[in-house]
């Protein structure tokens, strides 16, 4: 559905995105990751036909964006970090206009606005002027307006930002019910959020794409190694005895929690679940108990750390008012 | 084109902008017809239609500050190159609604003249003439303040520059006569003006060699024929602000010549401001 072949920006002499190539397939849910001016917005800017590129080619749905630019934006939706809305208006009048400029016929005009509306739960605001709507409600208004004309794909920058959490949860929501239906792309500098919601990954950083993969598939080749932590009354030497019967386990960190030993495992990833049995085995054999005895969360989060900032240091500073 | 069209549309009419510039419109014309033909007893309306022009020069800033400013400053912007319409269409449809705007409050006053008539010798086509070079004034003043307006983020900055090119516009052609009429005085003129045309280049290009190239090709030029026979020079300013002046176009029509010449060039100022309207949009896409 979506194809960036080799993407390169400058702004002046700052390269803010690096040959960024990837695709994306109809139907997936896909998240960009990256920290604050690593050319998220500016990526998605391009792909959505606001921003030109320097080099490079975005196809949307077969349509190049710079060559038939009419034809691609037709297929799509876009949010754009701040949420461009017309305060002065009520949310029922901006989505009209909305409606209008996307071609929607006459007659189905106000169906449709009703649609989008019920949709993303602003029907009871629709007659209020969006100036006095709450940042949740405005960004929902941002949502409805991308919904219009039913497009193929959807963009959405940073979303999530600026809500307070139960409000994150509630858009959290309602974009994994439009991946249903639509393809979607969605960018935050926040992987964990990326995760919840998303069945591909797009890491960036400093402009250049990190990794590319799906989401299971990225949480694996991320965590080579499996963790296991556990938590039992025996005392040190007796764990480690025991942990020496078993094979597999390549290294144990010991540590005191709430009167017990917490031991945190690293062992080899397929021999995982058998490993957890053994452990309760061996420790009920020498009449000590296991309190927990538990896998560990891959902890994406440090991993993202990691990988955008092994990244070779350039000499350019980052410029955040590059961004559009 | 037409979305776009009726959106500004509803948004200059909930808000106060087309009210404000209606009252400014009425009062005007109003003003000067008191003036002019119930006082004076003048039996020509293009007289009241000639002073209240004189009232564009702030009315042409109130309605078109907003236009494009606003939109960047909102970030609205982005919204209108995301959709599945070209630039140009949203630059036609914001013109065509500040124009509808400006041409309402006109209805009204095209009534004057035919009240007017019951009471004296009023010759209507010559009225209606400068009723019609009043419109092409206003049009062509307004694209002017669209353009300024999609130069800047900030609705006070469009209206301050609006405002002095407006001004600039009405008063150029008297101004230049005083002081510049002079083969040196002119000279001089021309140098800056060919300044500011290449720093106007250079904000609108980014490019500084073309901006640097075409000012200085000009200069050189002037500075070369002014060598040559600098009484070509001989109130050679005057003449083209004369050319270039909307206003003077306008009084051709309170003059009571109707000159299809003239109709053209308020098309042409038109259809120039909204390509560079056009042009200062579509840069920001390849900053």
């Amino acid at each position: 559905m979506i194809e960036v072949n080799n993407l390169t920006k400058f702004y002046g002499d700052h390269k803010a995105v690096d040959n960024i190539s990837f695709s994306v397939k109809d139907g997936t849910v896909c998240g960009f990751c990256g920290p604050n001016g690593a050319g998220k917005s500016t990526t998605m800017n391009i792909m959505t036909g606001c921003l030109s590129a320097t080099s490079g080619t975005v196809t949307i749905g077969g349509y190049d964006i710079f060559e038939h630019p009419m034809e691609a934006k037709k297929l799509i939706g876009y949010l754009p970090e701040q949420p461009p809305l017309y305060l002065e208006e009520t949310p029922r009048e901006y989505l009209r206009f909305i409606a209008e400029a996307k071609k929607v016929p006459r007659e189905r005009l106000a169906d449709e606005v009703e649609r989008v509306m019920k949709e993303t739960q602003i029907s009871d605001v629709a007659d209020r002027l969006i100036k006095n709507l709450s940042k949740g409600y405005k960004q929902r208004v941002g949502i409805a307006q991308t919904l219009l004309g039913s497009p193929k794909v959807i963009i959405l920058d940073e979303p999530t930002v600026g809500l307070d959490p139960i409000q994150v949860v509630e858009i959290r929501d309602l974009i994994k019910n439009l991946g249903k239906r639509h393809t979607v792309i969605l960018s935050s500098h926040i992987l964990s959020e990326v995760q919840q919601m998303c069945d591909e990954i797009i890491i960036i950083a400093k402009g250049r794409l990190i990794a590319y993969d799906t989401t299971d598939n990225l949480e694996k080749q991320l965590q080579p190694k499996v963790m296991l932590e556990i938590q039992t009354d025996a005392t040190k030497e007796e764990s480690e005895g025991v942990l020496g019967q078993i094979e597999g386990i390549e290294n144990a960190e010991y540590s005191e929690e709430d009167g017990l030993l917490k031991v945190l495992i690293t062992t080899v990833p397929d021999r995982e679940l058998e490993i957890r049995k053994l452990l309760s085995r061996k420790f009920a054999a020498i009449d000590r108990a296991v309190l927990k005895n538990d896998k560990v969360k891959a902890n994406l989060e440090e991993i993202f750390i990691e990988l955008t900032h092994a990244e070779p240091e350039t000499h350019e500073e980052k410029r955040e008012g590059d961004e559009p | 084109m037409t979305a776009v069209f009726r959106h500004e549309l509803r948004m200059m009419f909930s808000s106060l902008t087309a009210y404000v510039y209606g009252m400014f419109s009425l009062l005007a014309v109003a003003i000067y017809m008191m003036y002019y033909n119930l006082s004076v007893g003048y039996a020509n309306f293009e007289y009241a239609l000639a002073g209240a022009s004189f009232a564009l020069l702030i009315m042409i800033p109130i309605i078109t500050m907003r236009i494009i400013a606003e939109e960047k400053k909102q970030k609205t912007d982005q919204l209108l190159y995301s959709l599945p319409i070209s630039t140009t269409q949203v630059v036609v449809g914001k013109f065509l609604a500040v124009f509808m705007t400006s041409v309402i409050p006109l209805v009204i006053v095209s009534v004057y003249p035919i009240i007017l008539k019951n009471y004296g010798n009023l010759y209507l086509p010559t009225a209606f003439g400068a009723m019609f070079g009043y419109i092409m004034l206003t049009a062509a003043l307004l694209s002017i303040g669209i353009f300024i307006s999609s130069i800047t983020e900030s609705q006070p900055m469009a209206a301050g520059i609006c405002f002095a090119a407006m001004v600039l516009n009405y008063y150029m052609v008297t101004l230049a006569e005083y002081a510049l009429s002079s083969a040196y005085g002119s000279f001089v003129a021309l140098l800056v003006i060919e300044v500011l045309l290449a720093l106007l280049v250079r904000h609108m290009t980014g490019n500084d060699l073309l901006a640097e190239g075409l000012g200085g090709v000009a200069m050189v030029a002037t500075v070369a024929a002014y060598i040559y026979n600098s009484d070509w020079f001989e109130g050679l300013f005057p003449a083209i602000l004369e050319k270039l002046s909307v206003y003077e176009r306008f009084y051709e029509f309170v003059d009571g010549v109707f000159d299809y010449t003239h109709v053209v060039y308020f098309i042409s100022v038109i259809v120039f401001f909204l390509f560079l309207t056009v042009q200062s949009l579509e840069k920001r896409r390849y900053n």
